[in-house]
Order: structure tokens, then C-alpha cells, then sequence
């Protein structure tokens, strides 16, 4: 019997001439596998330094933080830690005024006392500005605000009513990663200018930490696990390099989750890719397979043949795209620099080649494998006749394995990915589908145009409508590849579109658009008139009390706290509530259970009014005794009602809600909304307030969506690069499958000519039968996609569910355009060269 | 003498969508060894029929065909493949060469697949020096005419050096003077091999070249007598 080198040998021969035909093969691989290592390896570049990265955006070992200060309690506990060295730091928001060019800016305001960072350094400019700006009380300022505003170390800033002047450019935020820090930038501030701004009152939004540094033989870990619940307890909470590493580590895993989605689209894309075109060359193929079953081959050893042919060239394909892949991560670190809290030095990760090499062969020859085991059917007697039917008559089992492989590959490949058995099912489940359903709908189009077929329209039109269900037609490759890549890029394009949209709908209408918070009983009226000066109205002026839960349901708080079976959330018993008085219900809230109660007298027992969501953390009902320690004085209270809030809304809301007559005299701040109409009234509106009051806060939040929507632009910019990827195989795939259709057509199309049909016939025969493939498989493929995005929408994503014409459009009309055009591009030889001619170098 | 080719109550029926078509219709015959028969008739006869199910590339509906010895007609796929690696050789109307491969290469796969390719080279070389394509060994089929590529593929079906040939209107692409040329070839490569040809063919001066002829109507055996050939 023929050995393995002599079939080796013949799989050399035979594909000699035909390698350029597996091009479309070999880029869709490519470009799956590119995807997949580049991602790959950025996550292992991301994750290979973490330890030390952690210390450094700690920058101490053990971190407490939180809302208030720590209480005497605590801070016995924090005494129990041998620290070599220790830090406290405040940070809260306020307003900011610039003498030198009159403007005002929302500001993040940090104070340390103490020698903090113990790990990592702070970036000024001056290098040792931040080493000596204890000693000459100066500022640090960010320099971005620097750059935008024209600002010079020398110059100064108004915080608080002080006017403090700036000894340095901060380059690097520590440890700030969050987004707020794009509309409030970052100025250190040392404790005394903090206390003489007075920037610090009564409800104040202020952040407190302690940081210490501890000796080697000192265990942090332990130390978090004996005081957690104590800290936690106290709304506090306690964090160590373990934690932090934990913290990126998490943060990784959703960037590398939400990639490697990305990439998994690309590679299925590709695989559809590779299926289609392994079938394009096997369908070139059929006629040496008959003459090597004729010859005394059997059906394995001349599918050896073909699969050592795709093998080698399957593994060519996934080493060049490993190459391309490992290139293209060198890329990714500059796209998502906005997104990574620290440089990422991008190193050849050859376990993430490795990985994506091998989960690519995997994927790629199970797909490829789909059309090869066809090879088993070819039967010899193609050699006597050509027009032998080639159809399976049967069911074949081997194919039925090999789809159940695939699927269960997905899955597991999916599995890793997620780490979550419900959402690899569901993803695989609606690939599933998704193909079942393109698959029933090729059959009912076949089904319908048979049954209903217009036998009175014009020659042309029947022609091509024939096409769909003449022997060999190509409706339902084309409706299943075609609809299943459009129906993933579809499905990309609908979230992207509704994250964006998201955002954008905050800003509709006639929602207000800024917010004044931090101001004085005696500040209020003046506040309002110089608001209604500015021709801007008064949305809202509410006061605000802060308050903590002292018990409840005739129980205390320690007493619940120490019962394993309270139903009560910690978030809900431990916040600092912030409270509000007022004799009627908003338009934006609904009454759903008791009676609400407007006013009290002294005496009267005092009825509450619930917000459902808080009062069904707490799990209390109408009637429950709720008492409140309002800044040392302990008031009774009972549920009176409960009440529906439209959290839409972008007024402020409370949970609680007291009736006039009882927090009157109570200490207190004023929060009131107002909207601007323009960006040069919000400028004029938040000089002149923070000129006559410099504790008052102004939140602009058409700022603040602003930089919101910036950062969606560059998520979306990312969405876009990674989705390139998927753009690209989905064209291999279309280009692919429309090859398929070109063998099917040209000899009928050469016979058409040869009998006598005008160029223009031509045309218009294939431009109808691509039209109908193509508008039909983007259709369903679309309408896969609008049930898919549906469910990750609300289900994973909780996004409200809408529809943006226009990409949907987009997507269809470029689809089935890419469809006729690269349809009649096939068919180009046909319109223009002889049928001899043709016929000769494609037939003969 | 030793019979090659032996069918009994052959029938190949075939359905369609809404009836079942008889295209052989209990046929009944044998070849001896080293014999040479064409089969002949009208269009639709079931003449490529009858050689595709003799040659074991296909399947019969009912009856037995015994070939070599082997009964093939129970046999799966894989076997006939091994029957027909070992023992039989095929020239088509339409040639049939591998594109893809040159002419030596084309004429050295039946020896190759039989696990003998040390061999294969010189066979091959021979035997298209013999058919007249010693400087033609590295074209590929398309820088041939037609002429030529049919002695390739003569060239191929003697390289086993099969007990039975099978043509199947081995002249019937070809022009009058090429035709003679591969004819002659044809029955000098056979008479010198000693193999048993059985010839599908339209050409009735090609079948009074054989030695017996079957002739078929209608999916039937209507003659089968002997010429004037030895």
C-alpha cells in the first residue's frame, strides 16, 4: 500500500497550480488568528508586572478610606499596625477661580499630610516641587488645566475664598484612574491651606484616607482579614496591595473579556471563511478526486491528500498570522493608552502565540474539515459521467460529529473566555440558533420561489429568480455565511450604537444641566437672585440634611448588625443619609403605598416618605419606627409612605424624605438646579459664582457628559479598530462565498451568451439572483442580530432597548451592494470575452 | 479458458422524483481472459452504465458481477478501489488526466498508489516513449492536444499492468487520423500485455476490430456475437 511520503508527495503535485485559490483561505485564517494573539498577548503584558504596579498605584501597603473620618474606635485598631510610616489625605471636589483669565474650573482637591507615596513617585514639574511644597505652601496643579488655561507656576488660583499660588505642574495623578479626573482636575493642596479655605463643612462631599507603610515581617492580609467587618462596619474600607492587584487584575480580565469577544467575532468570521473557501477549492477539485477513486484510491486516502494540503497551508496561514498579530500588539498599547493605568512594556508573549495558535488550528480544521469529509462521497463514477448527482441523499453522521464538535469547541473556547457557564451557553446557544434559523430560511426561500414562482414576468427576472432553486443554486451557502457574518457585525454595530446613545440621551430635551451644591441657609436667597440675574430659572432649591441611622423597627442599629438574619443591605443602614424637607411630591416621583405627609407640628409623631428601591433594601413597610441621629440629636420617625422616583430624571432625589416642621433649625446646606442655555452664560455663571461665594460647588453637567461622551469616543474608536478585524474576514467571507456561486454560474451563463443573450441579459440575470442573495441573507441576518443585541442589551447589559436606523441601513445596502458588485465582478469574463474563450480556460 | 468478467441478472434501476427508471434490464454475460469486446448501441442504451458497474465504479440495484474473480458487486467502496488499483485499467472519452499533474506524473499514480514508486519513474518514462511522448514527460495536460493527452492516458491504463481495460469511447474526441494513431496503439500495447479490453463504443469500425460484440437496446442485451477478429 502507498505510504504516507507518497501521499505527501501527491498533495505537493496536486496543488501546484491551484495554491493562489487557497488565498481566501489562508487570509481568513490570518486574520482570525492575528486577532486573537494580539489580544492575547496584550492581556499577558498587562498582567506580567502587576505585583509591582500595584505597589506603585497604592503606593502604601495598607489603605483605609472613606466618607468621614475615622472614628476613635478605629483608629485604635490602625494604632495596632507597626507602622514604619504613615500618611493621612483628603480629597474632595470644589470650585476653583482664575484671576488670570477670569474663568472658573470644577477641581478635585487632595491634600496629604504625611510622606505619601511610600511606593512609586509622584511626577511634578519641577522635579522636587512636591518635596518642598509643605515648606513654601504652594499648589500643585494639573498640567493639563495648566496647559488649557495658560497657566504658569507663579500664578495663582482662588480655592475657597484663598488665593494660593502654584509652585508646580503635576504630570502624574497619583493612583487616580477613574474618569472624574477628566472634568476635575487634579491640585494638591498641603492640610493648612485646606483648614484656612474652610472648604470643609457640614455635608461636604469628602474623601478620607490613612495610608501606612509596615515592616516586612508584618502581614497586611491578615491584618484586613481580622478588621475587615469592623471597618466595613463603619462604611469604611480597608485595602492592600492584595487587593489592588485584584482590582487590576479584574479590570484587565473585563478589557481582555470585551476583546477577546472582539477577536472570537473575527475567528468565527474567518472560520466561515475558511469553510467556504476549502468548499470553493474542493468544488475545483471534484473531477481529480473522481480520477483518483477511479484509479483504485480509497475515499481516505484521497481525503489525506486534500487534508495535508489545507493542513500545511492552515499552518502557514497561522504562523503568519501569529507574526501579524505579535506586530499588531506592539499597536494596541498606544490605542488604549486612555484605558491602561500605567505604561505597558509590550514584550513577544510566545504563551499567548502559543494559545492562539493552537485554539486557531483547532477551530480552523474543524471548519475546514466540514467541507474535506465530502471528499469520502465523490464517487468514481464522475470519471464516466460529470452530471452525476453529488447531493447526499442522507444524512451524513460524520458532518452531524463535526458540527457537534465545533459547537462544543465554541463553547469550551467561550467557557475559558467568560468563566461562566451561563454566558458561554448563551453565546453558543444563539450561534446555535442563528445558523438554524439562516438554514430554514434558505429552505423556505427555496420552498417559496418554486411554489409561488411568477411564470408571466420577464425572461431575465425568471432567470435569475430560478437560480435560487435550480440544481446546484447557492442559497443556502450564501444565506447562512452571508446572513451569520452580517448578523455578528450587525450585532456589534447595535451595541456600540446603544452605549453611545446612552450617554447622549442624558443631555435631551429640557433636563437641567447644572447643579450648585455646598450652600449656606444664608446664602440661598442670594444664590437664586443671582441665578434668575442671569436669566437662567430655578429648577430646583432644595435644603439637604445629613443624617445616620441610629435604629429600627424598634431594634438599633448594633443590635441588627450583630443579627445574621437582618434582611436590611449594609449600603442602606451604614450611608450618610442626605436628606430633604419639602410639603408635596415632585412631578418625578409616584406615590405607590401610605399617605404622604407634608407638614408636621411639634409633637406630632413624624412620617417619613420611603424612596420603594430603599425602602425595600431596608425591608420595612408602612408603619415601621425608623430613628435617625441627625448630627447628635436622635429623632423618631415612622414609614408614612413610599414613593416610585424616575431615576431618568437629572434632578437631585432622596431616598428620605421628612415633612416641613421638623429639620428646619437642623445644620444644613442648599442644593439648587438650574439649566443653562449656553456654554458662554455656564462660563459667565460659574465665574460670578464662584467670585461671590467660594464654597459653593457648580457641577456642570454638560461638562461632565461631555467627557463622558469623549471617552465613549474612544471606546467606540476601539470598537471600531478591533471591529476592523471583523469587517475585514467578513468580506473574505463574502468574497468567498460569491465564488462559490461563480463556478455554479459561468457555464450557464457562457451557454446564454452562446445561444444569444446580450450582454445587458447577463447583467441583469446575475444582478437579480445576487440582489435577492444578497438583500435576503443581510435581512435575516439583520433580524438575528435586532433579537440578539435585544437580549445582551437588557439582559447583560441593562441598556433600554433602542434602534438606530441609520447603521442598520448602512450595513444593509453595503451588503447587498458588496454582494451584486462582487457577484457581477465574477462574472466579468463572461460579459466581455468570447464563450470560446471562456469556455476553454475555465471548463476545458 | 479462464473467465474475467462474469454478470448475472444484473439490473441498475434509478429513481427519480416520482418513478423508478430501469437503465439495465437482466443482463446476463461473461469475458474470458485476455478477450476483446465492445459494447454497443444506440444513445440511452445503458452502455457506460453497464461499463461503470463492470468496472466496479458503481453499485448494482440487483444481479452479481464477478470480476477477476473477485465478486465486486457485494463489495464496499475500499475494496473495489484495491480491485481496481490491481487489476483493471480505464480510458475515457474525455481523458481524464489530473490537471495539476505532468505527464509522467499522470502515468506513475496507479503504480505509486500501489506502494511501488521506485519503479513507477522508468515505467512510466517507457511507456510514454512507446506511446510516442518521450520529450513530453514535465507538460501538463493543458500544453497537449488532444491527441496526445489520450496517449497519456493509454499510457496510465497499461502502467498496472491490469488484467482487464476498460475504454469508454476512447476515440470519440478525436479527429479520423489521431483516432487510428491511438487505436493502433490501443490493440499493440493490449495484444502485448495480453489484457482482457472491453470497449464502450458509437464507432462501429472500432467494434469489427474487436474480437466480439455486445450490443445493447433499451437497457437489454438484444446481440452478442463474434467478428471476424482474432
Amino acid at each position: 500500500m502507498a505510504n504516507l511520503k507518497y501521499f505527501i508527495t501527491t498533495a505537493y503535485r496536486d496543488s501546484r497550480k491551484d495554491r493562489g485559490k487557497l488565498a481566501l483561505f489562508m487570509s481568513a485564517i490570518i486574520l482570525g488568528i492575528a486577532a486573537l494573539v494580539a489580544i492575547n498577548s496584550l492581556n499577558y503584558n498587562l498582567v506580567k508586572d502587576v505585583d509591582e504596579q500595584s505597589k506603585s498605584l497604592l503606593g502604601a501597603d495598607i489603605s483605609v478610606t472613606g466618607n468621614r473620618p475615622v472614628t476613635e474606635q478605629l483608629q485604635l485598631l490602625l494604632d495596632s499596625i507597626p507602622g514604619t510610616e504613615e500618611a493621612k489625605e483628603v480629597e474632595l471636589f470644589t470650585m476653583s477661580y482664575i484671576a488670570k483669565t477670569d474663568d472658573s474650573q470644577f477641581i478635585g482637591v487632595k491634600s496629604i499630610d504625611g510622606n505619601f507615596p511610600f511606593y512609586g513617585k509622584l511626577l511634578t514639574e519641577p522635579v522636587d516641587a512636591f518635596d518642598r511644597q509643605r515648606d513654601e505652601q504652594f499648589i500643585l496643579v494639573d498640567h493639563g488645566m495648566m496647559l488649557q488655561f495658560g497657566l504658569e507656576v507663579g500664578d495663582s488660583l482662588m480655592i475657597g475664598g484663598v488665593d494660593m499660588a502654584i509652585g508646580g505642574r503635576l504630570k502624574s495623578s497619583f493612583g487616580s484612574i477613574s474618569a472624574g479626573s477628566s472634568f476635575a482636575p487634579t491640585v494638591y493642596i498641603t492640610p493648612e491651606q485646606l483648614e484656612d479655605s474652610k472648604l470643609i463643612q457640614p455635608g461636604s462631599l469628602v474623601d478620607y484616607a490613612q495610608h501606612y507603610k509596615v515592616p516586612s515581617n508584618f502581614d497586611p492580609n491578615e491584618w484586613e482579614d481580622l478588621h475587615r467587618e469592623a471597618f466595613r462596619n463603619e462604611s469604611m474600607r480597608i485595602t492592600t496591595i492584595k487587593d489592588q492587584r485584584e482590582n487590576l487584575e479584574e479590570a484587565f480580565s473585563s478589557l481582555n473579556y470585551f476583546l477577546n469577544i472582539v477577536a472570537l467575532v473575527s475567528l468565527i468570521l474567518g472560520c466561515i471563511g475558511v469553510a467556504s473557501s476549502v468548499m470553493i477549492y474542493l468544488k475545483n477539485k471534484v473531477s481529480s478526486i473522481a480520477i483518483f477513486r477511479c484509479l483504485g484510491m480509497t475515499d481516505q486516502q484521497a481525503f489525506l491528500i486534500y487534508f495535508i494540503q489545507i493542513l500545511v497551508l492552515g499552518l502557514v496561514s497561522v504562523v503568519t498570522g501569529a507574526i501579524l498579530g505579535s506586530s499588531i500588539q506592539m499597536l494596541l498599547p498606544v490605542i488604549l493608552k486612555d484605558f491602561l493605568p500605567y505604561e505597558v512594556d509590550m514584550d513577544i508573549s510566545w504563551q499567548a502565540i502559543f494559545e492562539g495558535a493552537s485554539i486557531g488550528v483547532l477551530i480552523t480544521m474543524l471548519f475546514a474539515l466540514v467541507p474535506l469529509v465530502s471528499i469520502r462521497n465523490i464517487t468514481p463514477l464522475r470519471t464516466l459521467r460529470a452530471s452525476v448527482d453529488q447531493t447526499d441523499h442522507w444524512i451524513d453522521w460524520l458532518k452531524m460529529v463535526l458540527y457537534v464538535v465545533i459547537v462544543l469547541s465554541i463553547f469550551a473556547f467561550l467557557f475559558q473566555l467568560t468563566d461562566s457557564l451561563r454566558e458561554a451557553l448563551a453565546f453558543s446557544i444563539g450561534l446555535l440558533v442563528a445558523f438554524l434559523v439562516l438554514f430554514g430560511v434558505s429552505k423556505l426561500v427555496v420552498w417559496a420561489v418554486r411554489r409561488f414562482f411568477p411564470t408571466r414576468w420577464s425572461f431575465v427576472f425568471r432567470q435569475g429568480l430560478a437560480n435560487l432553486y435550480r440544481p446546484n443554486n447557492q442559497t443556502q451557502t450564501l444565506i447562512i455565511s452571508i446572513g451569520l457574518g452580517t448578523a455578528i457585525l450587525t450585532t456589534l454595530f447595535i451595541i456600540q450604537g446603544l452605549l453611545l446613545e446612552n450617554v447622549g440621551s442624558m443631555d435631551a430635551g429640557n433636563q437641567p444641566n447644572m447643579i450648585l451644591f455646598g450652600i449656606e441657609r444664608d446664602q440661598k436667597d442670594e444664590i437664586r437672585t443671582l441665578t434668575e440675574d442671569f436669566d437662567m430659572p430655578v429648577i430646583q432649591q432644595v435644603p439637604i440634611v445629613t443624617m445616620r441611622l441610629s435604629g429600627w423597627q424598634g431594634r438599633s442599629k448594633e443590635d441588627w448588625m450583630s443579627d445574621t438574619t437582618k434582611i436590611a443591605s449594609r449600603w442602606a443602614i451604614n450611608r450618610e443619609a442626605r436628606v430633604s424637607f419639602r410639603d408635596s411630591l415632585n412631578a418625578d416621583e409616584e406615590l405607590v403605598e401610605g399617605i404622604f405627609t407634608g407638614e408636621v407640628t411639634p409633637g406630632d409623631s413624624i412620617f417619613v416618605s420611603l424612596a420603594d428601591n430603599y425602602a425595600s433594601s431596608m425591608g420595612v413597610s408602612i408603619g415601621d419606627e425608623m430613628v435617625w441621629n441627625v448630627q447628635g440629636a436622635m429623632i423618631t420617625t415612622y414609614v408614612g409612605s413610599i414613593r416610585k422616583i424616575d431615576f431618568r430624571s437629572m434632578q437631585t432625589r432622596f431616598f428620605i424624605l421628612f415633612p416641613r416642621g421638623v429639620l428646619e433649625k437642623a445644620p444644613q446646606f442648599q442644593v439648587l438646579v438650574t439649566k443653562s442655555p449656553d456654554t458662554e452664560t455656564t462660563a459667565r455663571y460659574r465665574s460670578a459664582v464662584v467670585k461671590a461665594f467660594p464654597n459653593v460647588s457648580v457641577i456642570d453637567l454638560g461638562m461632565i457628559l461631555i467627557t463622558l461622551n469623549d471617552i465613549l469616543t474612544k471606546v467606540s474608536y476601539i470598537i471600531q479598530f478591533m471591529a476592523g478585524f471583523s469587517i475585514l474576514t467578513g468580506m473574505i467571507v463574502l468574497i468567498s462565498s460569491l465564488s462559490l456561486s461563480k463556478y455554479q454560474r459561468i457555464k450557464e451563463s457562457v451557454l446564454l451568451r452562446t445561444l444569444g443573450a446580450l450582454r445587458n441579459q447577463i447583467i441583469q440575470i446575475n444582478f437579480t439572483e445576487y440582489f435577492l442573495l444578497g438583500s435576503l441573507s443581510a435581512l435575516t441576518g439583520i433580524v438575528l442580530a435586532f433579537v440578539g443585541s435585544y437580549f445582551l442589551a437588557t439582559q447583560e447589559l441593562e441598556l433600554e432597548f433602542n434602534i438606530r436606523w441609520f447603521p442598520i441601513n448602512s450595513i444593509f445596502f453595503v451588503v447587498v451592494f458588496l454582494t451584486v458588485l462582487i457577484g457581477l465582478f465574477n462574472s466579468r469574463d463572461v460579459i466581455k470575452k468570447s464563450p470560446l474563450e471562456i469556455l476553454r480556460k475555465e471548463v476545458g | 479458458m479462464t473467465k474475467i468478467l462474469e454478470v448475472k441478472n444484473l439490473i441498475k434501476t434509478y429513481k427519480s422524483i416520482n418513478k423508478e427508471l430501469t437503465v439495465l434490464d437482466d443482463i446476463n454475460f461473461s469475458i474470458s481472459e485476455g478477450e476483446i469486446v465492445s459494447i454497443v448501441g444506440p444513445s440511452g442504451s445503458g452502455k457506460t452504465t453497464l461499463l461503470g458497474l463492470c468496472a466496479g465504479l458503481d453499485t448494482p440495484t440487483s444481479g452479481s458481477i464477478s470480476l477477476t474473480g473477485e465478486l465486486i458487486s457485494s463489495m464496499s467502496e475500499n475494496q473495489k478501489a484495491a480491485v481496481r488499483n490491481k487489476n483493471v485499467g480505464f480510458i475515457f472519452q474525455n481523458f481524464q488526466l489530473l490537471p495539476t499533474l505532468t505527464a509522467i506524473e499522470n502515468v506513475m499514480i496507479p503504480l505509486e498508489l500501489q506502494g511501488k514508486p521506485s519503479g513507477a519513474r522508468s515505467k512510466a518514462k517507457d511507456l510514454l516513449g512507446r506511446v510516442g511522448l518521450g520529450d513530453r514527460l514535465t507538460h501538463y495536460p493543458t500544453q497537449l492536444s488532444g491527441g496526445e493527452q489520450q496517449r497519456v492516458s493509454l499510457a496510465r491504463a497499461f502502467s498496472n499492468n491490469p488484467k482487464v481495460l476498460f475504454a469508454d469511447e476512447p476515440t470519440g474526441n478525436l479527429d479520423e487520423d489521431t483516432s487510428d494513431i491511438v487505436e493502433n496503439l490501443l490493440f499493440d500495447l493490449n495484444k502485448e500485455q495480453g489484457t482482457t479490453l472491453i470497449i464502450v463504443t458509437h464507432d462501429l469500425d472500432l467494434a469489427q476490430k474487436t474480437q466480439r460484440v455486445i450490443r445493447l437496446k433499451g437497457g437489454k442485451v438484444c446481440r452478442d456475437q463474434k467478428t471476424n477478429q482474432d
